[in-house]
């Protein structure tokens, strides 16, 4: 797979990404699921090559008349068996390809059940092969059912988990400190309503939801190594349990600080819900990404930056919608 | 207030518009007194920048009196004479540590827009499509001006005119960048495509910078005698003589040491159906820039001479010489201008003389009659070379 978590960018203007799962059980399954596609991915290639190349020798292998249409056949059934591999290999997720797998195998009975019939077969080795084709239709259809159940966010844990990371142009204490105070999330955290200490470990925190409305809960937090890391998580019986991360390291040169913040959070109903936040425009990615762009706004300048077109400062959705660029009414 | 917007391709028209406020604790409102059209700002006029709104406040080059300031600004103050520089900068960010102004890191609340097009933002700029910030413009009675304790410059001498400092605004810096990066020797040949206002100064700085010789490109006679007069320039028109084969003569066959692109995405080609060629291609949004100056300069040259690109280019460009740029061992610098770096030794040559900016205006009007200022300057109808607007 290798493909949503591994590495984090780090540019200086912001990075972020999001997957959807538990990170654990979930890769396991969606592994072993993968590497059967791929193997009939292989398949797909050791068989369309000689139908291609070789199909009267095919033809005769299978037992049907070696004649010029059906070498035609043949050739067309090995070009449609190659065109789905590079699908399936090429592919960090390839569902719709091995899927396209069992249509294949689907034409393959069909054509293998009108040559048991014709003239000129040998229906022992016609039969034989229809055999053969079934049973790789089993394993397509395994393999299909598995890898897109894999890319189906509903099953796996239903745990939403977005990283980002920033460079920002302060030293780790200072940017430690800004983060560690609690009650400042909300000035670059477009989500939160208000955060607030109660002492140094427990805080109570008012979210906006997606529809409209709000949620609370209180948290706490569960490491703290003063200029590196925090880390908190949700105390039990919040709605919408969550936790996060964030790493500080000092940047090349000059006092400045690369920062990495990693949270996951499980929202209610599952992955149906995180798909439904995305029907509201809710891409935890990309919060993450303009939240840190905010936090640097303001750990840089003491403010989120405003312009006419964006009065709100950073905020992808408002990108898509803006007002003109001329002095708000 | 009234205000120049823009209302869509080739159309721009003077509307009454809400006044400014303060929006950040460091911005500042400025009353602007003189106001220019840009070069840049017919790219917007010609629709080829992406991300304009209808109803855009357009203009980057303006300056005036500053009548309110946020409760965050400690330099400047009510009353005070200011340039403003285009691009707008946060003072705070490792670019600003760096003197890379026009690549501030915090100024651009939609760089979400621009990472797109350009892998990473730049800066905001001012009236300049809404991914470089969506900021209202200066060509307007009254303008919002963000971290003001970064980028305006005060002009504390009276006896200098709006019309002797407002250049500082961007084509003076941004010529005279376009020069810098040539990191001119003494008696080096230096030759830069377009004769039009950042040309001009970019020719002039080139001279400042001890250039032995400056070569100036354009088909405009108008243009290629004001080069010749304020910058001591030699004049090609690449419609009446091969530029390649002249250039060669001028320097005895090497070519320039350094060669200045001071067109950018809408340039002209001597031939017809080569200039068609690229002019359908861009229309159809099938390269975003006609490069032909920028080529032309390249494959013109010198054996590891300096291309410096000081015309805007906003995305994708066919038949890029790189085998040219790569054999040869060419060296290519770029960026919008770091004005906020400039404005001060700039102010200093303008005060003692060394260059009177006004030598490029050709046209003086009223804010109102900035749709006609556009057209003729478009149309380089009447000798148009800078058109400045005055409230």
């Amino acid at each position: 797979m290798g493909d949503a978590r591994t590495g984090t960018p780090t540019t200086s203007d912001g990075a972020g990404h999001a997957t959807t799962g538990d990170p654990t059980g979930t890769d396991r399954r969606r592994g072993a699921a993968e590497r059967l596609a791929k193997g009939l991915g292989w398949f797909s290639v050791g068989l369309g090559i000689p139908q291609v190349l070789a199909p009267g020798r095919m033809n005769r292998l299978i037992g049907v008349d070696d004649s010029r249409q059906n070498r035609a056949v043949m050739r067309a059934m090995g070009v449609r068996e190659l065109a789905s591999a590079p699908g399936i290999l090429d592919r960090p997720r390839p569902a719709g390809f091995v899927f396209a797998r069992v249509a294949g195998d689907a034409l393959d009975l069909a054509v293998l059940g009108a040559a048991l019939r014709a003239r000129g077969s040998v229906r022992a080795r016609v039969a034989a092969a229809m055999a053969a084709v079934a049973g790789v239709t089993v394993l397509d259809v395994i393999a299909s059912a598995k890898t897109s159940r894999s890319a189906d966010p509903t099953t796996g844990g239903g745990a939403v988990r977005a990283q980002g990371a920033i460079t920002v142009n302060r030293p780790p204490d200072e940017v430690y400190r800004f983060w560690r105070d609690v009650e400042n999330l909300p000035r670059f955290m477009a989500h939160l309503e208000s955060v607030h200490g109660q002492g140094d470990v427990r805080s109570h925190w008012v979210a906006r939801a997606p529809a409209g409305g709000t949620v609370e809960w209180d948290a706490e937090v569960v490491e703290d190594v003063p200029g590196s890391l925090v880390a908190w998580r949700s105390l039990d019986g919040a709605e919408v349990p969550n936790s996060g991360t964030v790493r500080l390291a000092p940047a090349p040169g000059r006092g400045a600080t690369e920062v990495r913040v990693d949270l996951e959070y499980r929202p209610p109903l599952g992955a149906v819900g995180a798909a439904a936040a995305r029907l509201f425009g809710e891409d935890p990615a990309q919060q993450i990404k303009d939240d840190l762009r905010r936090f640097k706004q303001v750990v840089e300048t003491g403010q989120v930056v405003r312009s006419d077109g964006s009065p709100d400062g950073t905020r992808t959705q408002r990108q898509l919608h803006q007002r003109e660029a001329r002095p708000l009414a | 207030m009234k205000a120049n917007c823009w209302m869509g391709v080739h159309r721009v028209d003077v509307r009454d518009v809400p006044d400014p406020k303060i929006l950040n604790d460091g911005d500042a409102i400025v009353r602007v007194t003189s106001t220019a059209i840009c070069g840049s700002d017919l790219h917007l006029f010609d629709g080829y920048i992406p991300t304009m709104e209808k109803g855009d406040v357009l203009g980057h080059e303006f300056m005036g009196e500053v009548v309110e300031v946020g409760k965050g600004v400690t330099k400047l103050r009510v009353g005070d004479r200011v340039v403003v520089p285009f691009p707008i900068a946060c003072g705070s960010c490792l670019s600003c540590d760096r003197q890379l102004y026009s690549l501030c890191e915090n100024s651009n609340p939609n760089a979400g827009m621009a990472e797109k097009a350009w892998g990473s933002s730049a800066a905001g700029i001012f009236g300049y499509s809404h991914m470089a910030g969506g900021y209202a413009g200066g060509q307007a009675e009254y303008v919002r001006v963000p971290f003001a304790d970064v980028g305006p410059i005060v002009i504390e001498d009276d006896s200098l005119s709006d019309e002797q400092v407002l250049f500082l605004s961007d084509i003076f810096p941004t010529g005279y960048m376009g020069a810098e990066l040539c990191e001119i020797q003494p008696g080096d040949t230096v030759a830069v495509w377009g004769a039009g206002p950042v040309g001009q100064f970019a020719a002039a700085s080139a001279a400042l910078l001890g250039a032995g010789q400056v070569v100036v490109i354009d088909r405009f006679p108008y243009r290629l005698r004001m080069a010749a007069e304020h910058a001591g320039a030699q004049t090609l028109n690449y419609e009446e003589v091969d530029v390649r084969e002249a250039l060669r003569d001028l320097t005895a066959g090497r070519g320039p040491d350094a060669c200045i692109d001071a067109v950018g995405m809408e340039s002209h080609h001597g031939s017809g159906p080569i200039h068609a060629y690229d002019k359908v291609k861009q229309s159809l949004r099938m390269e975003t820039e006609r490069a032909h100056a920028l080529r032309q300069a390249i494959i013109s040259c010198r054996n590891g001479g300096t291309v410096s690109i000081m015309g805007v280019y906003g995305g994708m460009v066919d038949k890029f010489p790189l085998g040219s740029l790569m054999n040869r061992s060419l060296t290519v610098k770029t960026g919008q201008c770091h004005v906020q770096r400039y404005l001060r030794p700039l102010l200093e040559r303008i005060r003692s003389g060394e260059i009177d900016p006004t030598f490029v205006i050709t046209h003086r009007m009223s804010l109102s009659d900035a749709p006609h200022g556009y057209d003729i300057f478009k149309r380089k109808q009447d000798d148009c070379m800078k058109v400045v607007l005055t409230t």
